[in-house]
């Protein structure tokens, strides 16, 4: 694949503290439209940071900040004049451990699709199905509908809350860790799933999985200690990494 | 030589595990003989005449149905004031004050009032309202009631809604619903159980309050629905025909016992079911 795709998302100069601990140094990273991008690197290394600073989550906390610019589309979207609940429409995420909410499974697809404007109920469950089927729960769930959201298994759930995302129709989705609390068999599902929405969105997942990251990413960023060490295409990093470091942690030998 | 060792250590346990297992019987026993004595002389004056007829005069027939009715309404009209009042100061501890300097204070305050001698609660209410309007009345006492529910309630949301994992509400805004949406979609949901036995357990608490009631809905032999005007409650009454010198009154305050016991029961075993419910999700 050519490097020079269009870039979805282009991260200049972050930097992210928590209170006075530098988290993110200097980060300079390209996410290329409709491909999918891994970050890997040791607990710790600010990975899960870096994604959430993609749909400004952490503003939920004080002290935290973020400097530099990430332009979406050509919009810096760290500006004080945007308006966040817009951007994260424009921005899924999904968890590290399934979190679907206290009510059906119809309703947490439902939450998400009116909360701008009322959407009538025909048009809710033809949106609700296509979510469903998009993110492969559709056949498992499509008579359960009325069923609570947290009677599902862990796979399930966590598919629910790919459905969930994709239902507002996103243009970027943050994936952190998605797979870290599943069996492998509900991870393969997933990893397929992720090869085939990249079709439509772009996609960054955090991982600490080096097999998945190289299974389903296009490109990897290989970072240490709240720096980028080394960024390019994913059968690159792991087969010819040109930094010492990135090849020790691939390799197993730190991290 | 070991084995001596092992052979104290097994003495040791067997002395500490009877000193408990008999502290425990002492302590259960007594609790079994008032709720023995209160079955017993309770349930002899239990009839329809209770839940029909009001406060009779020493030596004829009565009942207990001003004073049910009487504490039914202050305490329906306290939860109508404290549940709301106390859901959204508790919403304002865990969700949007959490790290404030305020959220500290609120906090603080609330623990005293939680601790309060509710006498001091009623002695307040006194002064601010049946002063100022002049007469005893049901309104003040269901203020003053208010009063004992609102710490609470307040205490309860709090924890509960801080029980909900941040992933949640993260997960909730990530698709860009803003913070109240979240609350009243999602927190308040997944906690329902949770805040609905904070409410549960105040009204356990104030079904039993006597002192605050003394100085503000006093007490009234007749049958009365009027908010204005002084009203009786099972509290107040068992403590006025309990003093009495008269064997009739005496049962009736034995029943009235027994009956806010089992209804203060009924709800603690409520509350219970909804707790376990709320952990399991």
């Amino acid at each position: 694949m050519a490097e020079n795709g269009a870039v979805k998302v282009a991260i200049n100069g972050l930097s992210f503290y928590y209170g006075g601990f530098q988290a993110l140094n200097n980060i300079t990273l390209p996410l290329y439209r409709n491909k999918v991008t891994a970050f890997i690197g040791p607990s710790g290394c600010g990975k899960s940071t870096l994604l959430r600073v993609l749909n400004r989550i952490y503003e939920l906390y004080p002290n935290q900040r973020a400097e530099g610019e990430v332009m979406l589309d050509g919009e810096n979207m760290l500006s004080g004049k945007l308006d966040l609940n817009q951007l994260r429409a424009k921005v899924g995420m999904v968890f590290q451990k399934p979190t679907p909410f206290p009510m059906t499974i119809f309703d947490n697809i439902a939450f998400g699709l009116q909360l701008n404007k009322s959407v009538p109920r025909a048009a809710l469950e033809g949106r609700a199905e296509h979510a469903l089927r998009r993110a492969a729960l559709w056949d498992e769930v499509k008579d359960k509908l009325n069923a609570s959201g947290t009677s599902l298994s862990g796979g399930q759930q966590q598919r629910l809350c790919i459905a969930r995302s994709v239902a507002i129709k996103p243009e970027l989705i943050l994936l952190d860790e998605p797979c870290s609390a599943l069996d492998p068999i509900s991870t393969a599902k997933i990893e397929e799933l992720i090869s085939e929405l990249c079709e439509d969105y772009t996609i960054t997942i955090v991982t600490h999985n080096m097999q998945q990251a190289s299974r389903v990413s296009d490109y990897t960023a290989f970072m240490f200690l709240g720096e980028v060490i080394e960024f390019g295409e994913t059968e690159k990093i792991f087969t010819t990494p040109s930094n010492k470091r990135t090849e020790d942690y691939i390799t197993g030998r730190f991290g | 030589m070991n084995s001596g060792y092992y052979f104290r250590r097994r003495l040791r346990n067997r002395f500490f595990l009877s000193l408990s297992v008999v502290a425990t019987a002492f302590g259960l026993s007594w609790l079994a003989l008032i709720l023995g004595t209160l079955l017993y002389e309770g349930f002899s004056s239990i009839d329809l005449g209770l839940f029909i007829q009001s406060t009779p005069p020493p030596g004829s027939m009565g009942g207990l149905l001003n004073a049910i009715l009487g504490s039914l309404m202050m305490s329906s009209f306290a939860v109508l004031i404290g549940t709301p009042l106390g859901i959204f100061a508790g919403t304002y501890l865990a969700e949007y004050g959490r790290h404030t300097k305020l959220a500290t204070v609120v906090r603080f305050v609330n623990d005293i009032l939680l601790s309060a001698p509710s006498i001091v609660l009623g002695l307040f209410i006194y002064d601010v309202m049946v002063l100022t309007m002049g007469h005893f009345s049901a309104w003040a006492g269901g203020v003053a009631l208010a009063v004992i529910v609102i710490p609470v309630v307040v205490r309860t949301t709090e924890n509960m809604l801080l029980l909900i994992p941040n992933t949640l509400r993260e997960a909730a805004v990530a698709l860009g619903a803003p913070r109240s949406h979240v609350i009243q979609q999602v927190t308040w949901r997944a906690a329902r159980a949770g805040i609905v036995t904070g409410v549960l357990l105040a009204i356990a608490r104030i079904s039993g309050e006597t002192a605050p009631l003394l100085f503000t809905a006093l007490n009234n032999q007749f049958f009365s629905l009027n908010p204005n005007a002084p009203m009786a409650s099972l509290p107040v009454a068992i403590f006025q025909m309990a003093m009495s010198p008269y064997a009739d009154w005496h049962r009736l305050a034995w029943s009235g016992a027994l009956l806010i016991t089992l209804a203060v029961l009924v709800l603690s075993i409520t509350a219970r079911v909804l707790e376990a419910r709320t952990d399991r999700s």
